[in-house]
């Protein structure tokens, strides 16, 4: 059987939520969403994002990476200013903090492209009709059918249930 | 009406509406009044091409610089500049941080804001290497001459805070705009622009699971970038305060440096933000409640400015230094004393009239109180650069500063790309955040 995702259209985020909620209490998990803002009570849900640690690991190497580089710069050419120690740590300071943040924000983007398959120029649901509101005010919310619960029947029936005003079936 | 009553967001408004009528500024033809404002900014653009290639072809000579005062306009103006940059960053992330939610409707356009402040900024520590060709030297780079950037000097410090905030400032911009750019994409009505902002848009589609990724990466992006604008421009005071100069050398100047921008920076969101919403019609969004409470921000930080002034005499007076002493005095009786009176008049005495809710609520006040709150702003980087280098230690070292018509050009210049590189954004993004304002829409809908 080929590959299709049956997809509700909801007009509200509590609906949205709704059978969101009702297709996972009936052991579905493959799905396919599209929505306009960030679903609040959604993140508890979900696994963690893992986003922090993109995050983390960028601001480690960047502040470990700029500490070292100065470190060893003011050996590799020696400026004897009054007799100060070459290692004169509380002056490199500004730069280790500065290359922190600078390779922390660019891992954190990397990640969030990583994470969300960025850049993808087709959808999976591209051929749902309708769905180019779902960048502005329509919540879409698919199954597909490789989900090892999938029940076409069942799934477009908790679609209904929730509230779903259309639902579709189209492969992706 | 009390203007602290009134609601962040006009009543009646839908996911629909908000994103309609922010979402169709860029998709709709361009008004004829903005065709007047991009010439007008253009034109300013190419002044400072003029200004700039003169410069390439005769030097810094052309400008008023001169020993004893060697930074002249071009750091003046560095420092304008980058100080406004900051209030872009301090609305979207401090405030996103605090939970002060009537950020919403102002952050993506102050973050423009500040991208193209800094880009303004940026250019004159450039041209102001005289050899601007070798600028790549302050970089670290093994290179076969075997020399190393001085990292122990503020100087060094200062492009790495630079880079990295201009950097940051615009991935941070980005990252937010995502969401709105497939918005775009998707309510476009021509192929091309349909393309245009697809790509830009990176096929972000608001997968349920890609918001929750989005929306942490965006508190983490602010988390970062909120000490990495106190530090930025404390590193632009380290300039100063590092120096031996009296007037300069001195600890109060990293954090009156960082007020200093945040004041500045408000004042001028407030001169951009009074007529763009006039002109696009967006009242609903950014409501006079807006207005009042960068009013006082602007009235609070001008304090933090004012405390600055005084610490400044005082440890001048404390210190029984007959140099800093001097410095202070001449400063307030000098050749340049004009500029100051004028300055303390401007960011002193002007913002004193915030006090009044007349005044906070009354559009005009607070357009007139952000203009010359931003000529104040100035005039005190140039009692600072000024006044600090004319007579430092040897009477016989003394001098006068004087701009020419080329430090003038190029700092009308930097106005006129800072204006044009707006009206541009104005034209083809979407100047409030449509993904924020929908959930706004939402969090307001599911309060009973």
């Amino acid at each position: 059987m080929s590959l299709t995702i049956i997809t509700g259209e909801f007009a509200t985020e509590a609906a949205f939520l709704r059978a969101w909620r009702a297709l996972r209490a009936a052991g579905l998990n493959r799905f396919e969403t599209s929505v306009p803002h960030a679903v609040s009570g959604l993140e508890d849900e979900l696994p963690p994002t893992p986003i922090a640690r993109f995050v983390l690991g960028g601001a480690a190497c960047g502040g470990i990476g700029a500490y070292l580089l100065q470190a060893w710069a003011a050996r590799d050419y020696p400026l004897n200013v009054s007799g100060r120690p070459l290692h004169s740590w509380p002056a490199f300071i500004p730069v280790t903090f500065e290359l922190a943040v600078l390779l922390a924000t660019l891992a954190g983007v990397a990640g969030l492209c990583w994470l969300c398959g960025l850049p993808r120029l087709d959808s999976p649901l591209r051929d749902i009709p309708g769905i180019e509101r779902a960048t502005q005010d329509r919540y879409f919310l698919g199954v597909r059918s490789d989900d090892p619960r999938f029940a076409a029947v069942e799934v477009r029936h908790r679609l209904r249930e929730a509230g779903a005003e259309h639902i579709t079936e189209a492969a992706p | 009406m009390n203007p602290s009553c009134d609601p962040l967001l006009a009543p009646g408004e839908t996911l629909h509406s908000v994103t309609e009528k922010i979402g169709d500024i860029p998709l709709a033809r361009a008004p004829r009044w903005w065709w007047a404002g991009l010439a007008a900014g253009f034109g300013g653009a190419m002044l400072l091409a003029v200004s700039v290639g003169w410069l390439f072809f005769r030097g810094i000579g052309i400008w008023g610089n001169n020993i004893p005062v060697a930074w002249g306009f071009a750091i003046v103006n560095f420092v304008w500049w980058i100080g406004i940059g900051h209030a872009g960053t301090f609305i979207s992330a401090i405030l996103l941080l605090l939970h002060q939610r009537w950020r919403t409707s102002i952050n993506r356009f102050t973050e423009a804001m500040t991208l193209f402040a800094v880009a303004c900024a940026g250019i004159f520590p450039l041209l102001h290497l005289g050899r601007p060709q070798y600028f790549y030297w302050l970089l670290p780079y093994p290179d076969t001459m075997g020399l190393w950037p001085q990292f122990r000097s503020p100087l060094v410090w200062d492009i790495f805070a630079v880079a990295t905030y201009a950097t940051v400032s615009l991935l941070f911009w980005y990252v937010g705009l995502l969401p709105d750019l497939a918005t775009l994409r998707d309510r476009a009505r021509t192929r091309g622009a349909a393309l245009a902002y697809g790509l830009l848009a990176l096929g972000w589609r608001g997968d349920a699971r890609h918001w929750v990724h989005h929306e942490r990466l965006y508190l983490l992006l602010a988390g970062l970038a909120t000490p990495l604008v106190v530090s930025v421009h404390s590193i632009v005071g380290l300039d100063f305060a590092v120096a031996l100069l009296p007037g300069w050398h001195s600890t109060v100047f990293p954090p009156y440096f960082v007020a200093g921008a945040i004041f500045s920076g408000f004042a001028m969101v407030l001169t951009l933000v009074i007529p763009l919403r006039r002109l696009y019609r967006l009242e609903a969004y950014i409501t006079p409640r807006h207005l009042e409470l960068m009013a006082k921000v602007l009235l609070a930080t001008g304090w933090m400015v004012a405390y600055g002034y005084f610490c400044e005499f005082f440890s001048a007076w404390r210190s029984g230094d007959l140099y800093e002493r001097f410095a202070a005095a001449n400063r307030a009786t000098g050749p340049y004393a004009w500029c100051f009176w004028l300055l303390l008049a401007a960011n002193v005495l002007t913002p004193q009239l915030l006090w009044s809710r007349l005044c906070r609520a009354s559009e005009w006040a607070l357009f007139a109180i952000a203009l010359v709150v931003n000529v104040g702003m100035w005039l005190e980087r140039f009692v600072i650069v000024v006044t600090g280098l004319h007579r430092d230690f040897l009477p016989a070292a003394w001098g006068m500063f004087r701009p020419t018509f080329w430090d003038w050009s190029t700092f009308a210049g930097t106005g006129g790309l800072f204006l044009a590189l707006l009206f541009l954004f104005l034209r083809f993004l979407p100047a409030i955040s449509m993904s924020e304002m929908r959930t706004l829409v939402v969090q307001r809908e599911s309060i009973p």
